[in-house]
């Protein structure tokens, strides 16, 4: 199911999408320096350690078989991940599954702490995953969720060509970013307030005043 | 910014440092004489040749914790390093650079600036705390000369001039030194440096603070993801962390010698907390290392507001601030090093 026939080192984080989304810093602080890789790689790769032994613990409810911590991937994008929840609804335009009678549709759901946020970084990182779903299971899949804590609500998405399209450019992009270990300066904001990474990305300094006027100050 | 933990000093000559369970266990002999959890801390520095375990090496390179040996006299020793950390992309281009030598002056220049701004700023500071001390005329003249050495210093292109202009303006603020101390004149009489060993009280003291502060500078650049041994003024030679020297340069002055000032001039230290030796050589006591060492980790505690951050933050984290700006400026976020420049 998840191959390794290519070079998936070179594959880029798919959690990395929301980060992008923010800032693109950010996301290159994260992903390419390594400022704080470790951590991330080494939860998510428990993660899926521990899911890998049992790749499909379905739980059936209903008319739904749900699936959770699925290591999901894309040859295409280029790109792995875990998909918190996907839940196979049966219909009868769906797919059919391995040892499973009838056919289904596929629908993830991600899990967010929060409440919808301002930003489309929850919107783009679900499309994602829709998309190394629709590679891995060979189908289409128009409808997603993200369920947030906060508001104890699931918010539907549609996963229209304009967003795919969005997605897949962001991702050529991060590929870019990603072998020319690139890290861009970007426009700062208040959003830095929030970010994880403030200390190391030093934000001030990126507006600040030209070095060399800084040193030419203390000449007086 | 980062947290600012504490440094576990260790002074008993014969512990014994060991891991247990998340905790570093001193010992001498079969007896602890003390314990303190590893996240509590952010270096353990041992003076004598009290010796660690390869278990508690390791948690500490894990965990990003410094652990450097000083000999008894506070020579430094080694220092326990882990897998270094980040991108080596950054690393390559710190090494590049490095061997460029158009390239390492434009960074060497901005690290002596730095230097001497920061010397002529503790003349310039003199004048205005104790006018009726000092010889305000000749520290002013000194301070337009070295005024005139950073202008210098600024177009400098060529490293052995940049080494030169150094050397004038060290010549010139050290000649004030002595007039620095205002205290205990008696016991604390400088007259020049002398460095292996230290041959009088101010030395001794100057040498200890310069030794704690490389330590903190190379940890620094190895947290941010730097080789501190491979710098841009100081040229690679064995052994010796050349880009933790780079950056000292700059710092010297403003933590070491106003450090050292102020324990004379506070009268926080006596001659009763130093040892001469047959050979001349100036040693503190046991008592004396425990005082100057509790003034240091009170000293990184005090909060400044960074020049060029513009953030307030303890004084124990400017090395890792300027390592930070640094490593930025090797990424290519900003077109020069920003030195530490302080009023
Ligand atoms: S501090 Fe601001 S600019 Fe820097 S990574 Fe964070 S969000 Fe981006």
């Amino acid at each position: 199911m998840f191959t390794t026939e290519n070079n998936e080192s070179d594959y880029l984080m798919l959690s990395g999408i929301q980060h992008f989304q923010f800032c693109q810093r950010q996301w290159a602080l994260i992903h390419i320096e390594q400022q704080w890789e470790e951590n991330l790689k080494t939860i998510e790769g428990q993660y899926i350690h521990k899911k890998a032994n049992q790749p499909f613990l379905r739980e059936k409810r209903g008319n739904k078989l749900i699936v959770r911590a699925l290591p999901i991937c894309s040859h295409e994008l280029k790109i792995s991940g875990i998909c918190d929840v996907v839940e196979f609804v049966r219909h009868p335009s769906g797919i059919t599954l391995q040892g499973e009678v009838g056919t289904f549709i596929p629908i993830p759901i991600e899990y967010k702490r929060g409440r919808p946020k301002k930003g489309k970084e929850d919107v783009v990182q679900l499309v994602a995953q829709a998309m190394c779903l629709e590679e891995m299971l060979a189908c289409d899949i128009k409808e997603a969720y993200i369920y947030y804590h906060e508001i104890k609500h699931r918010v539907s998405i549609e996963i229209t060509e304009e967003l795919r399209e969005e997605v897949r450019k962001m991702i050529k992009l991060m590929h870019q970013y990603y072998e020319n270990r690139y890290t861009p300066k970007v426009k700062t904001g208040k959003f830095c307030e929030s970010c994880s990474l403030n200390n190391i990305c030093l934000p001030e300094s990126l507006n600040r005043e030209p070095v060399r006027k800084y040193m030419e100050r203390f000449l007086e | 910014m980062r947290k600012l933990l504490n440094t576990l000093y260790v002074t008993t000559p014969d512990a014994y440092l060991s891991l247990n369970g998340e905790n570093v266990v001193v010992s001498k002999g079969e007896e602890e004489i003390g314990r303190i959890p590893l996240h509590n801390l952010e270096g353990i520095c041992t003076i004598g040749w009290a010796g660690a375990s390869p278990a508690l090496m390791y948690a500490c390179a894990e965990r990003n914790i410094s652990l450097c040996f000083l000999s008894s006299s506070f020579r430094f020793q080694t220092r326990v390093i882990g897998e270094s950390k980040g991108n080596v992309v950054l690393r390559k281009t710190q090494y590049r650079l490095s061997d460029d030598e158009k390239e390492s002056v434009k960074i060497a220049r901005n690290f002596i600036f730095a230097k001497v701004c920061n010397q002529k700023w503790i003349l310039e500071r003199a004048t205005r705390n104790y006018p009726m001390r000092i010889d305000v005329p000749t520290f002013k003249e000194s301070s337009k000369y070295l005024t005139e050495i950073m202008k210098r210093i600024l177009v400098t292109e060529d490293l052995e001039l940049l080494r030169g202009l150094e050397g004038q303006a060290a010549n010139r603020y050290f000649q004030h030194f002595n007039e620095l101390i205002l205290q205990q004149k008696d016991d604390f009489y400088f007259h020049g440096r002398s460095r292996r060993p230290p041959m009088d009280n101010v030395n001794a003291l100057l040498s200890f603070s310069y030794t704690l502060l490389a330590n903190e500078v190379a940890s620094a650049l190895e947290t941010v993801g730097l080789d501190a041994y491979v710098g841009f003024l100081h040229r690679d030679r064995p052994g010796r962390a050349s880009l933790a020297l780079d950056m000292m340069e700059e710092l010297r002055s403003v933590i070491a010698d106003r450090f050292v000032l102020n324990l004379i001039n506070k009268k926080i230290i006596n001659s009763k907390h130093f040892l001469k030796k047959e050979s001349g050589a100036v040693l503190l006591t046991d008592e004396g290392r425990k005082i100057f060492l509790k003034a240091w980790q009170e000293r990184k505690q005090e909060q400044i507001t960074h020049p060029r951050l513009n953030e307030k933050i303890p004084f124990g984290l400017v090395p890792y601030a300027q390592a930070l700006l640094l490593a930025r400026f090797l990424r290519g976020d900003a077109e020069e090093y920003a030195p530490f420049l302080w009023k």
